[in-house]
Order: C-alpha cells, then structure tokens, then sequence
C-alpha cells in the first residue's frame, strides 16, 4: 500500500474544502494559460516550432551519452569544472562537501527543480549549512516552510495577505499590508543583502549547449545573475536531458520556453555562461537521479524532453482545482504524474489517475510530450505491478466478465443495467461518491437493446 | 453500404433515447443500418483504470459483432477512440486493425462519409456545446484551442444545418467537464468541481439545453443540473439532428 | 568504474537508436517592419525605447531623468557622458551604480531582447545590479527573431553573454506584474540612426 499519509484524491477533497480558493487558483492559472494561447497565436509557425523543438529533443536523447562527453569536454576546455551525481544524495554530497572545502557556511539559490527533487534544502539545513532561495516565489515558499506547488510559479497557491502577513514577520513589513508592490520592494531589499553577502551561489541550468560547452539560465527576476556574478563560486545543477546539441537550437526553445511558460516573448533575463569569471570558479554537476533508467522505457523516455515550462499544469483542469501540493511530489502536475512513477512507483501510484485524460497537456507542451497517452501507459504498468487495492481488481474483473459475455450482460433484462449502475461509477467504495454532489439517470423502461428487439424485426 | 451500429454499454442502459435518435438519423440518411445485438461494450471502462490486460475477451466479442460491415458507427467519441487505439487481438490482428479504421463517431461518419450537406431538423432552442475531451483532442472533430490551427467543428457544421437553433458562446471553449471514466467516482472532489464549473459555463449564457457528443460526459453534467433543480438538460446530439 | 562512466554507461544502455537532427527553417524580415516591430514589443515588456539622431540626444535624456548627486556608469564610447571610475576590481562595489550606460550588440524584434556580452559591460553583474540601465543600440543593428540571432552571433567566442529584453520583474504575488525584482527597475534603449 501507499507509504505516504495522504494521496492525491484525497489532498486534492481538502483543497476543495475551499470552494472560493478553488476558483480563483483556477481562474488565475487559466489567464496564465490564456496569455500562453496569445502568445503562440502571435507565431504562425508555432506548430512548426513544437514540432522541430521535439524533433531535436528526440534526437538529444538518441544520443545522450555522446553529446554529454561532448559538452562535459568543451566546458572543460572553458576552464568550467564538471562533476558526476548518479543520484540526488550524490548531488546534495558534492554541493555540500564544495562548500565545506572553501569554508563557506552560507549560500544563495535561484530557481532549480533539480534541487527541490533532490531536496538540497533539508540536506544543507541538516548539514548545518544555510541557504537562501532568491526567486521571490521560491523565497515565499521557503520562509512558509512549504514546497512549491508549481515549477515557475512556486507560490501560486498563495494569497497576497498571506505573503504579507509572512512579510510581516520574517522582514519587518507592515503588518497587514498586502500590496504586490511594497512586498516585492521589500523582498528585493532583503536579497540585495543576500547577494552581496554570499561566496556561493547555485542556479539551475535551462539549457546546455554540447557545441560550446555553454549552459544557459533564463530568469524575470535576474536573480540567478544576481548571484552568480557576485559570487565566487557558481554551483550550476542540471539532469543530464538538459543538454542541446548547437547554440543555434537556443533559437528554437527560447521562442518557446516562456511563450508557453507566462505569454512573454522571452525571459527578461537568458544569460549564457561559458567560462567563469577571471579568478572565479564554476562548477557544473551533471545529475541523473534515474533519468538513465526513464530513458530506458521505451513508453516514457519522451518525458524527458521537458523543458520546465509548467504549461502543461496551467492547462490542467485537475491541477488548477487540486493545487500543486495534492500531487505530493517536487514537481507536480501532469508533467509530475508521469515523471514520479519512474522515481518510486509505489509512492506516486496514485498520479497517473489524476486525470480525466482530457488530452490538453500534451496539445500546449512545446516539445510534443504525449503527456496523457503516458498517463494511460502508466495506469497499465502500476496495475500490472500490484500497486492498486485489491478490491479494485476484484471489481474491475467482474466488470470485465459481465462485459465480456452477452448473456451475462443481458440476463434477465436488468443485471446489464444494474452492473452498470454499481459500476464503473461505484467501484470500491461502499457509498457511492457519484451521489454526493449529482443525481443518477433515471434508468429508463427498456434498454436500446430491448427497443430494438422489439422496433426492428429482422 | 452496411452500418453496424455500435451502441456503447452506458447509452443502451441509460439512454436509449439517444440510440434511437442514432439509428433513426442514419436511416432518415438512407444507409442500411443493423444493431448486432450480442454487443456490450468496448473494454474502456477497465482500460482507462490500467487494467487493458483484462479485456480480451472483451476485444473478441467486439470483433465478432462488427467484422461484417463496411462501417462501425457510435454515438459516442470517447468508446471510439478507445477502440481506434486500443482494440487489438492476438488471434485476430487484421480483423481488430480493419475495425479500427472502420469505426467512426456518428458527426464525423456524417460529414467525412455520407457528407451530408443539409438535414431536415429543427430545434427552436438556445444550445451550449459541450466538447467532448476524446472526441475533440483524440477524434478531432473539432479544432482544439491550444493548437495555433485554422478553427473547425464537425459536430458544430452540422448543428448548423438545423433551423432556428441558437448555439450559445462559452468562455472556454473545450475545457473539461471532469467525468474521466472511474475518475469520476475515484476523484469526486475534483470531478464534480470540474462539472458543475463546466455546467456554470452554459448556465450564464443561457443555454436552455447541453449537448455534445459523449453522453458519459453529459450524463455527469446532467446529475450536477439534476441536484441543482435546474430545469436545463442534455441532449446527445443525434437527438437535435434527429429533432423536428 | 567512476560515477561519470557508470551513468554514461546506463544511458549508453537505454538510449534508443539514433534519429536524425531536423533542419531549422524560418523566414527572414529585412525591412523596416522590424524597427516599429521591436519598438513595440519592447514597449509591451516594460523598456522604453527613444529613438535618437545623435549623442547629444542621449545627453539631454539622461540630464532630464536623473539627479545630480547619482552614480551613472558608463560602459560607451560617448566621451561626454559624466562617469564613475570602476575604482575597484570587486564587483560588489556596483551595488550603488544607479544608472549603468552600456552598448548593445543587436536587438531581437520579436521579443524586444537585447544581446550583450561581457566585452561591452566590463563586470558581468553591471546590467543587473544597476538600478536603472540604458542601452545604446544602432538602428541598423536589429533582426527580427531568434534564429537570426544566433545566426549573428554565430560562433562568437564570449564568455559570457545575455538577452536583456526589458527591466526585472516579477508576477510571483498572485501574479500581478511587479516590474524591478533584483535587477534594473527600467531600461532604456536609445536607437540611433
Ligand atoms: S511537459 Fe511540456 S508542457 Fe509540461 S512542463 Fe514540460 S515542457 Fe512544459
């Protein structure tokens, strides 16, 4: 069974508990995917670029193991020095151990998915180390103790009142003023210091570049920029699918990345680092943390293609009324559903059901993920390796046999409808849920199958 | 030109009234049209909870009811999608392939084979349309508004052809009405959220009737009107085409 | 075996087989079309863009903005422009810059991007740090979208390198627009016939 408390059925039943939150974390996440459909409309040939972008991304993972040596040694030629994590413990050891070698005890993070995955915060904490996430979201999240509960907006679940009142306690702001404005001021105030202060910093990487040996970071904020330039050692963590194989494929993704990201036409900020500051060092860790063995199921490699644009979450009907923290994972979302299983199936059984299949994710993701034909792939592997109640089974199998057998279905005139009536709808659960909050049809006289018997004789 | 008529699980049981308005419609159409009737079901409902292994005996049945026509139609786009990419068997391959190339949804049977170009129906009547998720985005029968592609509708073509209807806008156009098969029941919260969301949708603009072209879809839209004491309804689609 | 060949051993293992790289198609815009073109959109993103015959235009634009006691960098070949000496060889020293003036390569229509290297900044946090940032962009000097871009710049062998397109910002509050998160709260860019 399920070795974490709650799953997604149910954190997601107690976030609807709040019907106005609901509706407006919906709303705020569909004007976000509203402004992603202008954008492309923008492009008439945004199709095109989804398509090559996939394209490309196909052949990156056909040759993975090629262009990672290629671009570990073009960055090693840049002076840039690479390391190799296997798993998210490795990373963690690596970033904490760089640290502790150049008697560093504070450190400066922008945005990294990869970290969070590989929960680096809790390690460092642990380790006695401190660090302090300079994205504005990530920094809410992180003062609120909570993970973020989406991939570029980290603290979308969160109203303005209160960050505020969080302002109020962790940086002395008014107490009860909720302006986006004076919170982001004050936020900007307490990271200068942060930047100014800290002899490391860590970013995530967005791209990185086989050719050139180059990495590319793309912020609004301009905190990863920030921090990395004023620092003197850069700690840059990417998943070895990260890599492009030419410059000239930026092109491609950064059309895409934040028009389906935000709407925009591009990040403020795409920096491209290539070789560190004169004096300064950049380290480069190279993470798998069982993207290897994602790459190895044929089904689910294509996930691998991700690009972090969170588009497919903004377009999610089911994420925009569960919230990003039902789905108990570091990234969540269809995008999270079909990722996590591969990490520990067991734990994340309950995700790919998280999901009408409606088809949406996989129409706005710019590299063409058939996200829900995955989450449906998935359904049949956590079955098929017993990570479903037994009762389920059980039910499923008399479903099967009923629907398998004419007379079965049609004996007596009725059982057909009376199945039908407990089932799907009905399936492991000793009060029907349907019933809570809709009525049932009203079973008609006669089937189709009765009317036709009667109507059309042959 | 032979008709096998496939008549999903759910709408024999429950909603006979838009099985005949199928079958009525492709007869008024002049097509010969013949409900096998030792038919069930398609094997969705166990495939989409990840039990696809169990239905074999489902797959088999299927195919022997429809090898024999030229074209296998529902009303339905979700069990036809199911079937164009799922139906397989190991003891008939070629049959299961030529079936799922022969299997059409009843609006696009309409507009892609018999091409219909008017429809004698009437319905004097404020309608909201309801996109079905697997008809749209896995049938296509109408454009899907993440794509930056020129706009179409097959259903909506021909509820255009039926006097004195009034399609009302929506404010999102294909979103998810949040039934998903055992979804409904496995994720009530969620689920019934999405529909009344969806129902609410219709509601403002003052559609009198909901229609689409999956009952399931319109089955759980129907419960959340029903416990509202909303006097608005679901109609399949074939029961508007069929109309007047 | 070190960790480095074991994970490239595991995707030597999985990887699938080879599928070819497409080729990148676009059009290219050559016309006037992408001066308003990237005028506009930068304007839509938060920057503003000053359209200026000569240098002496710059000058009265930035006297007209700023106060008298603030610290402007200047990073150009405009002699004239007032500026600090980077004194120091820390980059932390910025910190109370309050207006860096800087050159661009080219400007990106499309997405009102501006690419600057580290050649045209001196320290690499300048545009960043500053509290406001101007831009001095020729007019001739703009293409219209991404591909082109890099097409121009090629096999450039910078160091380190950045699309600006407007100021910093942030919507991470309920996703209200906040422009001036860490970075420069405004820029401007003076396009020069
Ligand atoms: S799966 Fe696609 S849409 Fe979702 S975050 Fe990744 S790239 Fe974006």
């Amino acid at each position: 069974m399920q070795n974490v408390t709650k799953n997604h059925a149910e954190l997601a039943t107690e976030f609807n508990k709040d019907e106005e939150r609901v509706d407006w974390h919906d709303e705020t996440l569909w004007w976000v995917r509203q402004k992603r459909d202008k954008a492309a409309h923008q492009l008439p040939e945004w199709e095109y670029l989804r398509d090559t972008a996939s394209k490309i991304k196909e052949n990156v993972l056909s040759n993975l193991s090629g262009y990672l040596q290629q671009f570990e040694e073009n960055a090693e030629k840049n002076g840039v020095i690479v390391h190799w994590a296997a798993d998210a413990a490795a990373h963690n050891k690596i970033v904490v151990d760089l640290l502790t070698a150049n008697g560093i005890t504070k450190m400066v993070k922008s945005k990294s998915m990869l970290t969070e995955e590989c929960h680096l915060n809790e390690y460092m904490e642990n380790n006695g180390l401190e660090v302090i996430d300079s994205d504005l979201g990530e920094r809410i999240v992180q003062l609120a103790k909570e993970p973020p509960s989406h991939i570029v907006l980290p603290c979308i679940h969160k109203k303005k009142e209160e960050i505020g009142d969080l302002f109020h306690v962790h940086l002395g702001t008014p107490e009860g003023n909720a302006d986006p404005q004076l919170l982001t001021e004050a936020a900007r105030q307490h990271l200068r210091d942060t930047f100014l202060t800290r002899r490391a910093a860590l970013t995530g990487v967005n791209f990185a570049v086989a050719e050139t040996g180059e990495f590319v970071i793309c912020t609004n904020e301009g905190n990863a920029d920030m921090g990395a330039h004023l620092a003197d050692i850069h700690i840059a963590s990417m998943g070895i699918e990260k890599i492009i194989p030419e410059r000239k494929h930026l092109g491609v993704f950064l059309r895409l990345l934040t028009r389906s990201a935000t709407g925009q036409p591009i990040t403020t900020y795409s920096s491209h680092f290539r070789r560190p500051r004169s004096g300064k060092k950049i380290h480069l860790i190279i993470v798998d943390n069982g993207r290897s063995k994602q790459l190895g199921r044929e089904d689910f490699r294509n996930s691998l293609k991700c690009i972090r644009c969170g588009a497919c979450m903004n377009t999610c009907p089911v994420y925009r009324r569960s919230g990003g923290h039902s789905y108990h994972s570091a990234i969540a979302g269809p995008i999270g559903s079909i990722l996590t299983p591969n990490l520990d199936m067991e734990k994340y059984s309950d995700l790919p059901f998280a999901s009408t299949l409606c088809g949406s994710c996989s129409n706005v993701c710019p590299v063409k993920i058939d996200i829900h034909q995955q989450l449906y792939k998935w359904r049949q592997v956590i079955v098929k390796n017993g990570y479903t109640p037994k009762s389920k089974t059980v039910a499923m199998k008399m479903m099967s046999f009923t629907l398998s057998s004419p007379s079965a279905y049609h004996a007596g005139g009725k059982v057909g409808r009376w199945v039908l009536k407990y089932a799907p709808f009905a399936i492991n659960n000793k009060l029907n849920p349907w019933y809570k909050q809709r009525d049932m049809p009203q079973p008609p006289n006669a089937s189709f199958g009765e009317w036709y018997a009667k109507n059309r004789k042959e | 030109m032979n008709i096998g008529l496939f008549i999903p699980c759910y709408v024999d049981q429950f909603y006979p009234g838009a099985a005949i308005a199928t079958l009525q419609l492709l007869e008024k159409l002049g097509v010969n049209v013949k409900y096998p009737k030792n038919q069930t079901c398609c094997g969705q409902p166990m495939a989409n909870s990840g039990y696809e292994h169990l239905n074999g005996d489902c797959n088999e049945l299927f195919i022997k009811n429809f090898e024999q026509f030229d074209y296998v139609v529902a009303p339905s786009g979700s069990c036809v999608l199911h079937v164009k990419e799922h139906l397989h068997s190991s003891k008939h391959p070629q049959e299961a392939s030529v079936i799922s190339n022969k299997v059409y949804e009843l609006s696009s049977f309409l507009t892609d084979v018999l091409k219909v170009e008017s429809l004698p129906a009437k319905f004097p009547h404020k309608v909201g349309v309801h996109q079905s998720c697997h008809g749209q985005r896995g049938l296509h029968l109408s454009q899907m508004s993440e794509l930056v592609a020129d706009p179409f509708s097959k259903p909506g073509t021909l509820l255009n052809m039926v006097e004195g209807i009034e399609i009302v806008p929506l404010n999102r156009i294909d979103e998810c009405c949040g039934f998903g098969g055992t979804f409904c029941v496995a994720e009530e919260a969620v689920s019934a959220k999405m529909g009344q969301d969806r129902v609410a949708d219709h509601l403002i603009h003052g559609a009198e009737y909901i229609t689409g072209v999956d009952m399931s879809c319109l089955m759980h839209m129907e419960g959340i009107l029903h416990r509202r004491g909303s006097k608005v309804k679901v109609l399949h689609l074939a029961e508007i085409l069929n109309a007047g | 075996m070190t960790e480095r060949d074991k994970i490239l051993a595991a995707i030597r293992a999985n990887q699938p087989v080879l599928s070819p790289l497409p080729e990148i198609k676009f059009n290219k815009v050559d016309d006037d079309s992408i001066t308003d073109k990237f005028i506009k959109t930068l304007t839509t993103i938060g920057g503003k863009v000053v359209c200026a015959s000569k240098n002496d235009d710059i000058f009265t634009y930035i006297s007209s903005v700023t106060i008298t006691d603030q610290r402007i960098l200047n990073m150009t070949d405009l002699a004239d422009l007032k500026s600090l000496q980077s004194d120091t060889a820390l980059p932390h020293s910025l910190q109370n810059v309050e207006l860096a003036v800087i050159k661009g390569h080219f400007g990106v229509a499309e997405n009102g991007a501006i690419w600057v290297t580290e050649e045209l900044i001196g320290e690499r946090v300048l545009p960043f740090i500053s509290q406001n940032l101007v831009v001095v962009l020729n007019v001739n000097d703009l293409v219209d979208n991404m591909h082109e871009a890099y097409e121009k710049i090629d096999h450039a062998g910078y160091s380190f390198g950045t699309f600006i397109a407007g100021p910093s910002k942030t919507a991470d509050i309920e996703q209200s627009l906040v422009v001036g998160a860490h970075g420069a709260r405004s820029m401007t860019v003076f396009l020069i016939e």
